[in-house]
């Protein structure tokens, strides 16, 4: 167990070394996130009986999106320099990598999401301080990062990478989005069809879903 | 100079295919020709499909003509859906085998999958418009056909992206299995997402119960249709792959001839 356990957190180190250390990602993810809102206040020209309605709607997309730069990050760096070769050729397995990379963009994310909810609930005028929300958060992230680790290491192999990774990443994602959306509006109070509890574990099983499949086609992906 | 006599070969084959005979669709150098065959099955079949739609099939009393378009959207949904099941399982039989013609399968499936399920969503659509008076509502079912045709297309842009035809077939078999496992878990999301509002919607699995007796053996027989006409485009997508792989390889090697050639001393 030590021997895959090692590995990733080494991983997940030399991942936050490297941003300590440069402070491009998590910065320029957050005023990402704040101008995602900014804009969807102009778009929406939101009232404030507007804004509680579509307030998990402009929180996930906003993740979203700025999850999406993340992971189009997240492998640039290892193909820049050759870190990948690198990586493959070290006589550690394909899990640990692909659990190491998943690790740290999850740890990212949720770091800027730690930062971005306290100011949205600021301006969008909600109550960050929910449990259902938190867990929600923490759920749908570790799918996003999952998902995104897998197609963040196919789409550095491809030209026009930036565009290809959201394609790709989007349409897959879309369970796992429309239950983080469902859950922050039980979170927040709105009315919804469905009763509570029914989408966090459904969230749970989302993320158990990708996890399996992700790892095992990563693995196949990067032998080449 | 090594090259040359490989290449002459092909050359010679390609000249003798140049004039159409109708007996070549049965039988060619005394070997069933079962594209050709399959070819004239569909065609016909295609024929008759016209016939029955318009001609055997009654006027629906309620929506008139406008209903005919479900002979073929119906078939057309179903057997995209077909072809998408194709890609998944050629693409499992890919990882664990290696085998080119897994990956042709998939390939070949995925883009006459794609082509199917725009029409699909296309007569869908023209139906929709007389019938819900909107070209396009937000239900489960047609959610997860959307969802469906951008995984595809994803497919097909993570193929021409990719760096090299290995890293092609590797990156759509990845694409190809966790793209269908995934319209599993969208049509169940979509499902209890109550963005949308139930509303009695004429799908292909509801209609059928509802349908005539004239009616469900046209729709069946349009399926079959549709079904032969599937097969038979994954068989010439196919056998065109094969002549793209074959004439790379001819360029390939005349390309070195080439190089040895403009080379004296190699």
């Amino acid at each position: 167990m030590n021997e895959f356990l090692r590995p990733i957190g080494v991983l997940l180190w030399k991942d936050i070394l490297i941003e300590l250390r440069s402070r491009d990602l998590v910065v320029s993810l957050l005023v990402f996130g704040l101008v995602v809102v900014v804009v969807f206040n102009f778009a929406l020209n939101a009232t404030p009986e507007l804004v509680t309605e579509v307030t998990p709607g402009i929180l996930w997309v906003a993740f979203a999106f700025a999850g999406v730069l993340a992971m189009n990050r997240a492998f640039v760096r290892e193909k820049e320099e050759g870190g990948l070769d690198g990586l493959l050729l070290s006589p550690i397995s394909r899990d640990s990598i692909f659990f190491g990379k998943a690790a740290a963009s999850f740890i990212f994310m949720l770091l800027v999401e730690a930062v971005l909810l306290p100011i949205f609930a600021g301006l969008l005028n909600f109550s960050p301080a929910s449990f259902t929300l938190i867990l929600t958060i923490v759920l749908a992230t570790l799918g996003f990062s999952v998902v995104g680790t897998l197609f963040s290491a196919i789409s550095v192999q491809t030209r026009s990478r930036e565009i290809l990774l959201p394609v790709l990443f989007f349409p897959v994602i879309l369970p796992v989005l429309v239950g983080a959306v469902e859950s922050t509006k039980q979170a927040l109070g709105g009315d919804t069809v469905v009763g509570l509890g029914h989408w966090l574990p459904l969230l749970g099983a989302f993320d158990a879903l990708f996890l399996v499949i992700c790892h095992w086609i990563f693995s196949i992906v990067v032998e080449e | 100079m090594a090259g040359t006599e490989e290449i002459q070969q092909p050359t010679s084959e390609i000249a003798f295919q140049s004039k159409f005979r109708w007996s070549d669709m049965i039988r060619v150098d005394g070997r069933i020709n079962l594209r050709g065959c399959l070819l004239l099955v569909t065609g016909i079949l295609m024929l008759v499909n016209l016939y029955m739609i318009f001609m055997v099939a009654p006027t629906d009393a309620v929506l008139g003509h406008v209903q005919r378009i479900f002979y073929f959207h119906v078939p057309l949904a179903i057997v995209s859906f077909v072809a998408f099941l194709a890609v998944f399982i050629a693409s499992i039989a890919y990882v664990f085998r290696r085998e080119t013609k897994w990956d042709n399968l998939a390939h070949a499936s995925a883009e006459i999958g794609v082509v199917f399920i725009t029409l699909a969503l296309v007569t869908g659509m023209i139906w929709a418009k007389p019938v819900w008076n909107a070209w396009w509502l937000w239900t489960p079912r047609l959610t997860t056909t959307l969802i469906l045709w951008l995984i595809y297309v994803a497919y097909l842009m993570i193929r021409s992206y990719a760096p090299s035809p290995s890293k092609a077939a590797i990156y759509g078999a990845a694409m190809g299995i966790i793209g269908f496992a995934d319209v599993v878990v969208v049509y169940f999301s979509v499902q209890w997402w109550p963005g949308i509002h139930p509303t009695p919607v004429v799908g292909p699995l509801a209609d059928t119960g509802s349908l005539d007796g004239t009616m469900r053996s046209v729709l069946l027989f349009s399926m079959l249709t549709f079904l032969a006409l599937l097969t038979y485009l994954i068989m010439e997508r196919m056998a065109l792959q094969d002549t793209v792989d074959q004439l790379r390889g001819i360029r390939f090697s005349l390309r070195r001839a080439a190089r040895q050639d403009a080379i004296p001393g190699d």
